[in-house]
């Protein structure tokens, strides 16, 4: 570790804290229908709404929004699926690939309609320009924009709003899309190919290198799909190397910004939540609980980075892990950019999570585990955070005998019922889905490395496939083209496409009908006024609680199954 | 129900044609017309020959040139992939072990204080893209004793060039400083010619 190292970090902590409170507030003004941006975006709202023809104003119960949000995301499905596998026939396809394998194409569908963006394809050798900018890109939008949605709707659900309705899901999405998604995503990316990142749609270009070798350079919409890729927690690369490709990621600097660019939306709905609460403060404690964990998290990564892995040591060569590192980024951007998109559920990745240290792999996994809900996924990761809120408030209520109550709603059997099934269905089906792949041949398949990296690879696909991460220990693998470029004779692997498709959906739509269920069940409850016997929810007290809580109920569940994979790699100098 | 699927076949268009399109297409206009050397790939000519990016890494194996750190894929820059070689792997070792054999034989003659545990780690080990257009600092300061030789430079010179070609970190802060091997072997022909 070095003091450099530490500064940039430390650089990064700041501008995000920073930041949370303007973005949250803007967005706060966004969906109460005042966005600064209203005066010259306004009309293009109405007119939208028209061609929807729906009225922003006729507000929806729990049930009538996530039937909305459930068929849309259903059409956003099988509009990609159809994209993707008619690439063929369709426009700007400048190198000719065709339709992926029906298995792929599933997993790939599920993926980003899910907001997850695993990727078994490689990006450069897969899709055309046309599947990549109107069949993935517009899901980075839109599976980010029903997040930011879904956590608005429950917001109003907790608030003091006296209706029992949720607000309207069209509304929200347009407003998530129109005034926060596309202009900071115009401006980013703009940002980004002024520092190098590809934009063109012109054919790949031939050259022949200073030594004579012939190659060629694919260039394509990069820039444009990077912003959103990141801003929408979404992840999954133009390239097969992701952020670690230089035309997605071509400097320290690019690299700073992509890294905010990931986190800020996620940090900045915490302030939003303050806001929309009437209690900013409240919005602190989970930004602060969040922040915690991600501190401990990059600090971990950092030094077990930094200590080298035990095959270069036998090798003879000091000093920092370097395997699947890029020079311009080094082990401290590395190793922070690996956090950053674990406890966001992005999965862009700038380095080979599957050449991190034992330690280095192990606290991404874990970061995943917590259900992405340190800062998470745009919307999803502050939505699974209220629910591990409401079991801080029911066990803090249990510990003091009084009936649980958060912002001044009690929390009654049924909320708790739901919050139970909500934080521990995913981490379930993870468990059930790595054993599966594990002890069958089927799964075996997949693993590229063998000993107990073969089951950190597992582990990792699933735990980041059901908990809409993304990013992968890369080695693990659902598609094979054995003619690479193209799509010409490549086959998947169909269980893992399928079962990965599955665990996606799952971990997607799962939590986010219980959690409008939670707030349409909050919503328009009587707010009790505090009293000297109310324990309060914004002091660090409780955000400590809160914690306590993410630990027990997430990561215990996953203690037995991270010592098997890659804490025995953490703990070993031996070779497999 | 009958209004959702309206406002989404009806949306899931007009999104399409806005996010998929308008969004991307913007965005390459600007950028085609503002920064046009960047938005296609950074295109370094010689003689009006395209011969790389100064982005896109490429593999030396000569004497008069510095050498890129390993790859995984050969240095293509349009089928990327990772070595995914893991930390605990045998062949990972043995992979690191004879690229630092390679390199101690190629460097130790012209450095031949050169040792092993000397070896920078970048210089051994593949990077994430495969086309890393970097090596560190370290490692082109061992690789300057060849190039000054074979070159007939002096050293000082050399190593001039290397300051020259490194970038530093972003904002000062943001990453590490790097020596772009493609730009720094077009600086060297240059100088020589």
């Amino acid at each position: 570790m070095t003091v450099q190292g530490w500064i940039q970090i430390l650089v990064f902590f700041a501008v995000l804290t920073a930041l949370t409170p303007l973005l949250g507030a803007y967005m706060h003004r966004v969906f109460r229908g005042d966005a600064i941006l209203g005066s010259v975006l306004g009309p293009v709202e109405r007119g939208f709404y028209r061609l929807l023809r729906v009225d922003p104003r006729q507000e929806q119960d729990w049930k009538g929004y996530a039937r909305s949000a459930l068929i849309f995301s259903l059409g956003s499905w099988l509009l990609l699926y159809a994209i993707l596998r008619l690439q063929g026939s369709l426009p700007f396809n400048p190198a000719g690939f065709g339709g992926a394998p029906a298995d792929v194409t599933f997993n790939t569908s599920s993926s980003f309609v899910a907001n997850t963006n695993w990727q078994y394809y490689a990006g450069e050798t897969t899709m055309s320009n046309f599947s990549q900018m109107a069949g993935l890109a517009v899901q980075n939008f839109l599976s980010a924009a029903v997040g930011i949605a879904v956590v608005i709707a429950v917001i109003r659900g907790f608030s003091a709003r006296s209706l029992k309705t949720l607000g309207n899901f069209w509304s929200d999405l347009t407003r998530a899309t129109l005034y926060v998604l596309l202009p900071l995503a115009f401006v980013i990316a703009l940002f980004f190919v002024s520092q190098g990142l590809a934009q063109s749609l012109s054919p790949a270009q031939a050259f022949t290198s200073l030594e004579g070798v012939k190659g060629v350079i694919t260039l394509g919409p990069v820039a444009s799909q990077e912003a959103i890729k990141l801003l929408g927690t979404n992840g999954g690369g133009f390239f097969n190397v992701n952020s670690a490709m230089p035309f997605e990621n071509a400097s320290g600097l690019t690299n700073a910004v992509s890294m905010l660019a990931i986190l800020i939306v996620p940090a900045a709905l915490t302030a939003t939540f303050g806001r929309m609460v009437g209690n900013r403060r409240q919005g602190w404690m989970i930004y602060g609980a969040m922040f915690a964990f991600f501190a401990v998290a990059v600090a971990i990564v950092y030094a077990a980075e930094s200590h080298g892995s035990p095959a270069q040591q036998l090798a003879g060569i000091h000093g920092g892990n370097m395997e699947g590192k890029e020079t311009r980024f080094g082990i401290g951007s590395s190793s922070l950019f690996a956090v950053v998109t674990t406890v966001a559920s992005c999965g862009a990745v700038n380095a080979a999570m599957e050449s991190l240290t034992g330690i280095g792999g192990a606290i991404p996994m874990a970061n995943m585990m917590t259900g992405e809900v340190i800062f998470g996924g745009v919307g999803s990761g502050l939505y699974g955070m209220l629910m591990f809120v409401i079991l801080a408030v029911f066990i803090a209520g249990l510990m003091v005998g009084r009936t649980p109550e958060y912002l001044g709603k009690k929390i009654g059997a049924r909320e708790i019922k739901l919050t139970m099934i909500g934080t521990l269905a995913v981490p379930l089906f993870v468990l059930i889905a790595t054993a599966a792949a594990i002890a069958s041949r089927y799964g075996l398949k997949s693993i590229y490395n063998g000993g107990p990296q073969g089951f950190s690879e597992t582990l990792y696909a699933y735990t980041s496939q059901a908990n809409n991460n993304g990013s992968a220990f890369a080695g693990y693998t659902g598609f094979i083209q054995p003619n690479a470029p193209g799509n010409a004779g490549s086959f998947g692997i169909t269980f893992a496409d399928l079962l990965g498709g599955g665990a996606m959906l799952v971990g997607r739509f799962l939590p986010l009908v219980v959690v409008l269920a939670i707030g349409g069940a909050l919503a328009g409850r009587k707010v009790a006024p505090a009293g000297p016997g109310t324990m309060r929810t914004d002091t660090p007290t409780f955000g400590g609680l809160t914690v306590g809580t993410i630990l027990l109920v997430a990561l215990l569940t996953f203690v037995p199954a991270l010592l098997l994979g890659p804490v025995v790699q953490g703990l070993t100098d031996r070779m497999f | 129900m009958k209004k959702d699927l309206t406002a989404t076949a009806v949306g899931l268009i007009v999104l399409t044609l806005v996010l998929g399109l308008l969004y991307p297409l913007a965005v390459t206009g600007v950028g085609q017309v503002v920064f046009n050397d960047a938005a296609n790939g950074s295109q370094i000519r010689v003689d009006g020959k395209v011969v790389g990016s100064r982005l896109l890494g490429q593999g030396f194996s000569r004497a008069e040139y510095f050498h890129s750190r390993p790859s995984q894929s050969d240095y293509n820059p349009s089928a990327t992939f990772f070595s995914n070689a893991g930390p605990n792997g045998a062949d990972t070792r043995d992979a690191i072990a004879r690229y630092a054999a390679a390199y101690l034989k190629t460097e130790g003659r012209y450095d031949p204080g050169l040792t092993r545990a000397q070896i920078p780690p970048d210089a051994v080990q593949t990077s994430a893209s495969g086309v890393d257009p970097q090596i560190t600092v370290a490692n082109a300061r061992i690789q300057a004793h060849r190039i000054a030789a074979v070159r007939r430079l002096p050293l000082d010179r050399v190593n001039r060039l290397i300051d020259d070609h490194t970038d530093g970190r972003g904002l000062g802060l943001f990453g590490e400083p790097g020596v772009n091997v493609l730009e720094l072997n077009l600086a060297l022909d240059k100088e020589t010619r």
